[in-house]
């Protein structure tokens, strides 16, 4: 079978070195595995994430986007777009569905995209990695490449909110969405589909500006996971595995917690399940390690 | 910028309501709000509100315009989108709230200092300047963004997770000396500037 092509949009967390690196490396090895190839629109900008509307206005946020639409259908014509951050996938797919809807909104896009030298034509799709696999490959086809089932592992399925709301993924509830914890199974381990902080908002952004607000909100997700039995969290998002993450040692210090759960991505699940490295599910960039996935990886 | 308060104030007088439906992103949604209180109960942050959505989409029909646009509420909204799809008329709540900040932010009538509102600041600065957030000068911009003393301090309390995120290869130390960028920054900073001018016409907002 062909590979299947993508245009990627990878966002300003996901490049080398930035916060999520690990997270893309997981991610190739998934697609290598699944035969997806994901080519990177060249030159890609910021989505302007959900904090962008202080300073931005509106059109100059869906600028941004129409900008990465455009360098898109330019480039990889006929391609959808994939976006692997829930933050970079709404902006993108909520300027895409805009500009598709209006034509008065199209044209002041384009005016301004004349600057940039680009026009958008306002027909890609704008699409999430998830979709991709449930809907483009399904679920056979993710259980296939399946050489180490991830056995005895207990995962707390954590969806957060944008990968959910406003758009979701087709099929879901937003209110208990399933397919993380079909996810978790696929690959062999067992989903704790009791655990009740799936779809509770990390703080987002504001976990840096309102930090002891947001923490109150990190501490219910990590110790709703530890009553339910989790050796780990795993999640969809960004910004939700490192709101999560990082700030558990945090939480430690100001309210003498011994908060220490691993937080992990859904595709270094799959890398590992897919029989690859711990280098190549990106497990050396955890901040607290994920001693039984690492274990399962070296076996 | 208050310049832009004055003569907002001047062209609207007492409609407020219509203020919002002209210039504020989605406003033109407070109408159908049928006062409900779904959307009261939704913010993860809820009890930090001063206002809750309901009770300001509330007080936008009633004129309390210098109290909505001074509150620091709709800074606490964290992008969650509970509202949005809960809302039984629909009303695109989050884009409100956006809306809303940016617009006191705008007027120079948003709480001065609210943390949010400062990120936020640094967060558009930062992409503006190279396409492409750099998180390294970004944090460190957080942490300066109460002056020196206090950044030192605040980059101290958070050493072992910066040190932490360098080891891990999540954070690159060599960003301070450029890093992340879009080749075509001239373009994209013509073009967001082009995108404001449109907007700043269509609202009748002048600089
Ligand atoms: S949920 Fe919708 S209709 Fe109900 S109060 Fe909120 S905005 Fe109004
Ligand atoms: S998106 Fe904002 S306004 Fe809506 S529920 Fe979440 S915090 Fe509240």
């Amino acid at each position: 079978m062909a590979k299947k092509q993508y245009a990627f949009y990878p966002g300003c967390s996901s490049q080398k070195k930035a916060s999520a690196d690990n997270f893309l490396r997981s991610i190739d090895k998934v697609c290598e595995k699944l035969d997806v190839q994901l080519n990177e629109i060249p030159d890609w900008n910021c989505c302007g994430a959900s904090i962008g509307y202080g300073e931005g206005g509106e059109l100059p946020r869906l600028v941004l986007s129409a900008r990465n639409l455009a360098l898109a259908e330019q480039n990889m014509p006929g391609q959808d777009m994939v976006s692997v951050c829930p933050a970079c996938w709404l902006a993108s797919r909520e300027t895409a569905e805009r500009m598709h809807e209006s034509q008065s909104l199209l044209a002041e896009a384009n005016e301004a995209l004349k600057e940039a030298g680009l026009n958008l034509k306002g027909e890609v799709k704008a699409r999430h990695f998830v979709e991709v696999l449930i809907e483009d490959l399904g679920w056979d086809a993710m259980k296939a490449p399946v050489v180490k089932p991830l056995e005895g592992l207990k995962v707390a399925g954590y969806v957060g909110c944008q990968t959910n709301r406003p758009f979701g993924i087709a099929g879901e509830s937003f209110e208990n969405p399933k397919y993380l914890d079909k996810m978790v199974e696929t690959m062999g381990a067992e989903p704790l589909t009791r655990y009740e902080q799936k779809v509770t908002c990390c703080g987002g952004a504001l976990a840096f500006s309102e930090p002891e607000k947001a923490q109150k909100q990190i501490r219910d997700i990590v110790e709703s996971a530890y009553d339910h039995g989790a050796d780990m969290i795993v999640t969809p998002c960004q910004l939700c595995q490192a709101n999560v993450e990082i700030y558990q040692s945090e939480i430690n210090k100001k309210q003498g917690t011994k908060l220490n759960l691993p937080v992990v991505y859904y595709s270094q699940l799959m890398t590992v399940a897919y029989g690859g490295s711990a280098k190549e599910a990106g497990l050396d960039g955890q901040l607290i390690k994920a001693e039984k996935l690492e274990g399962i990886a070296s076996k | 910028m208050s310049d832009m308060n004055t003569q907002a104030v001047a062209r609207y007088r007492n409609n407020f309501l219509k203020e919002v439906e002209e210039r504020v992103e989605d406003g033109h949604w407070v109408r159908m709000c049928m006062q409900c209180g779904v959307c009261a109960g939704s913010c993860p942050l809820g009890p930090h509100w001063e206002h809750s959505p309901q009770k300001i989409f509330m007080m936008i029909r009633a004129g309390k315009r210098e109290e909505v646009l001074t509150s620091d509420a709709m800074w606490m909204c964290t992008s969650c989108y509970n509202c949005i799809v809960r809302c039984p008329r629909k009303l695109p709540i989050t884009h409100i709230m956006h809306g809303l900040a940016h617009y006191s932010h705008r007027l120079g009538l948003a709480p001065k200092g609210q943390p949010t509102r400062e990120i936020a600041k640094l967060f558009w600065d930062s992409l503006v300047k190279t396409g492409r957030v750099n998180e390294l000068k970004f944090s460190l911009a957080m942490y300066f963004k109460d002056g020196f003393g206090q950044g030192i301090k605040n980059a101290m309390a958070m050493q072992g997770v910066g040190l932490g995120l360098v080891k891990a290869g999540r954070l690159n130390p060599m960003e301070i000396l450029g890093g992340h960028a879009c080749k075509d920054k001239g373009g994209i900073q013509k073009m967001i500037a082009k995108a404001q001018e449109i907007e700043n016409r269509k609202k009748g907002l002048t600089a």
